[in-house]
């Protein structure tokens, strides 16, 4: 459909563009009003990709929640409209960026996106609905409760793992916090 | 294009009125143009709505007072709305020195957005809704969080350390009331297990009110926290902060901030009339009437706590949302699961019962929690010398 | 199903449109009466200082933050994630049954640990 890839492209551009003003721009507040709205074209996307339970948790956790965290962390530095001076770990850091960026374009031919995996698509013959268009038609109508049945049956360690992750990232802040008053 | 199911049954007659005049190959403007006269309704209805409660809400206020609020205008000064309006738009706009422009006029716009967008997916009446998203609930949690980013660029624009206070104390409640009342929902989808506004109307046999009084609390609690007003309308308090966040804001910019103030009351009963107390649904009268006095009703609800309370201390404010209403929250969610998985289809009888189990718990719940945590809330002593130092705000300090 | 869903999220899209252009409108509005000479714009010096109670501005306008600001935002982050997880093991309860009960306890009783933690930590306090 025109109207769909219409939205696809704009929003691709828009999720470049901010996302390249996030590095470029020197007023470190204004970049990271820039990765907010990256975040939320990037929430767009899903949509356009059917996965609308993951649009709004991208909103939520990120454009609503860690956007605050990233802000809070500027206000605790202390000079913010002279920008980011740079510093010797720019070229590790560029290293670590074509490493990331080449694992990513790896994973992005490797994969055959044509394929669902058989544990993702509701109801038992999984050959019969397999990767029918009817079978993904119904997992992409309502992703929620799909998403839910993944976690809480078939991958619940990790599930259970997350949680002591995030307890891990409590502790650790608080125990900063302690160190810095004393 | 094929038909509209799920759209409301205006839109679709909008949508077919265009359809039958355009030729086949502009399908895509019938489609735009019936969504631009919906949405472009929807959005005014809810401005005009807003602009009314304005008025009743500050008439109201001056009976609470004993005084009698804005009376000049018109009978019982109904048309103060559009004199504040006319003002509004002709007062000169100030923007002080050292202002970060940009960020300094989007922060009005972006507060007013999620304002109104909430009411996209909410239904106001029977069929009447602009989309129902089966992930409703959460499209309003989500567009809601974006507010407090909006907040924060309005104080830090400003370049002014009144406003920057005022908006880091005005984040750090809006995002500790948030966990609270995000978690007072689950409770409401627990029961109805959908997450579409529709389907949660539908689900409600009985009154949520009913079966979820302490996820009704906890929402109502929050929300008005949320809310920014008294009392928890620190953001703003005038005796410590001048008027936080706003103070550099002038004119229209100003205009817009309380315009998107006002809508939230608004949005917040909506969604409560939506989540507690069955929607659109009740006998005899039209659905949107019906929709309209629950809205009505939790709205005076709202007025009345600020009308009554005096505003509380930071600590106070920050204590009780996470020692008190957070793990009542929790607490909520795992009664009803259990109840859930003792009924999955509960009969009238067993709701009823369920209703008596969960008044019981959140009855019995605030009292325990208020006897455990009610000291506790905050490490000051209850009525603490006044102790600003250097003329800084209190808790200001570093 | 498909077909319905982008049209609701069109309709989304719209409305977010619209959000946008009502109150640019309305500064576009009071900009142009400041064209027509309706709206004053006199600025001077003192008018366009930052309001500080009348008194002459102290120091740098920048302020550094406290650090408590920044815990509440972990802890913000961290239970909001939890929910994200509450959400649809909510809307799929009654089909998982008894054992996701049990997971979901323990998933958030372990989350629950590090809220008693900070507790005891003093930093759900604000001083």
């Amino acid at each position: 459909m025109l109207s769909l890839d219409m939205a696809f492209w704009t929003m691709a551009v828009v999720t470049v563009v901010s996302a390249a003003a996030v590095v470029l721009l020197k007023d470190v507040f204004r970049a990271a009003l820039c990765l907010v709205l990256t975040f939320m074209v990037v929430a767009g996307l899903f949509v356009l990709l059917s996965a609308e339970f993951l649009a709004v948790v991208q909103v939520l956790i990120y454009a609503g929640a860690i956007s605050i965290l990233i802000i809070f962390a500027i206000m605790l530095t202390r000079d913010v409209h002279q920008g980011n001076p740079s510093n010797r770990f720019r070229y590790p850091a560029l290293v670590l960026a074509a490493l990331l960026l080449a694992a990513i374009v790896l994973v992005v031919i490797k994969t055959d996106w044509n394929q669902l995996d058989s544990r993702v698509l509701p109801g038992a013959p999984t050959e019969a609905v397999g990767a029918t268009e009817t079978g993904v038609k119904n997992v992409f109508s309502n992703t929620t409760p799909v998403i839910a049945r993944l976690l809480l049956r078939d991958f619940v360690l990790p599930f259970e793992v997350a949680s002591v992750l995030l307890l891990a990232a409590i502790l650790g802040a608080l125990a900063l916090v302690r160190e810095g008053e004393g | 294009m094929g038909p509209v199911t799920q759209a409301n049954s205006f839109y679709r007659n909008l949508y077919g009125w265009f359809d039958s005049w355009l030729p086949d190959s502009l399908d895509w403007l019938a489609y735009l143009l019936a969504a631009l006269v919906v949405v472009f309704a929807v959005a005014n209805l809810v401005l005009v709505i807003t602009i009314l409660f304005t008025w009743v809400e500050r008439r109201l206020l001056g009976r609470f007072q004993a005084r009698l609020g804005p009376n000049r205008w018109g009978p019982w000064g109904v048309l103060q709305p559009i004199a504040d309006a006319i003002k509004l738009l002709s007062k000169e706009d100030i923007r002080p020195e050292g202002v970060d422009r940009w960020v300094f006029n989007i922060a009005p716009v972006l507060l007013f957005v999620p304002a109104v967008l909430v009411f996209a997916v909410i239904p106001l009446g029977k069929n009447t809704y602009v989309a129902n998203l089966n992930i409703g609930i959460l499209f309003i949690i989500a567009v809601s969080a974006v507010s407090t980013l909006a907040i924060f660029m309005a104080g830090w624009a400003s370049g002014n350390r009144y406003s920057l206070f005022g908006a880091a104390r005005g984040v750090a409640q809006l995002i500790s009331y948030e966990v609270p009342m995000v978690l007072s929902v689950v409770g409401v989808i627990l029961l109805a297990g959908s997450l579409s506004l529709v389907d949660l109307v539908e689900a409600q046999d009985i009154p949520f009110l009913l079966l979820q009084p302490l996820g009704f609390i906890i929402f109502f609690l929050a929300s008005s926290a949320e809310m920014n007003r008294t009392p928890f309308d620190l953001v703003e308090a005038e005796s410590e902060i001048v008027a936080g966040y706003l103070t550099e804001y002038s004119g229209m910019k100003f205009g817009l901030f309380q315009l998107a103030e006002f809508a939230a009351p608004f949005g917040a009963s909506a969604i409560m009339a939506t989540l507690f107390l069955k929607g659109w649904e009740g006998p005899v009268l039209p659905s949107h009437l019906w929709f309209f006095l629950k809205v009505c009703l939790l709205w005076f609800l709202f007025l009345w706590l600020r009308a009554t309370l005096p505003r509380l201390r930071v600590d106070q404010i920050m204590g009780f949302a996470w020692k008190l209403l957070f793990p009542l929250g929790v607490l909520n969610i795992f009664v009803t699961a259990a109840e859930v998985l003792a009924w999955p289809d509960p009969s009238t009888a067993q709701l009823w019962t369920m209703a008596g189990i969960n008044w019981g718990v959140a009855i019995g719940s605030l009292v325990v929690a208020s006897r455990l945590a009610g000291n506790k809330l905050t490490s000051r002593p209850p009525l603490a010398p006044m102790h600003g130092k250097g003329g800084r705000p209190l808790g200001e300090r570093g | 199903m498909l077909e319905d869903y982008f049209r609701q999220y069109g309709l989304i899209a719209v409305f977010i449109a619209v959000a946008v252009a009502l109150p640019t409108s309305l500064l576009l509005l009071s900009w142009a009466l400041s064209l027509a000479r309706i709206r004053p714009h006199k600025p001077n010096p003192v008018k366009s200082s930052p309001y500080e109670c009348g008194m002459e501005i102290i120091g740098s306008r920048w302020v550094r933050f406290n650090f408590r600001y920044y815990t509440f935002a972990l802890l913000f982050v961290v239970f909001d994630v939890e929910t994200v997880f509450l959400y649809p093991w909510a809307v799929y309860f009654k089909q998982l049954g008894l054992f996701a009960l049990i997971e979901m306890l323990v998933f958030v009783l372990i989350l629950m640990v590090a809220w008693a933690y900070a507790w005891r930590n003093k930093a759900l306090e604000w001083r």
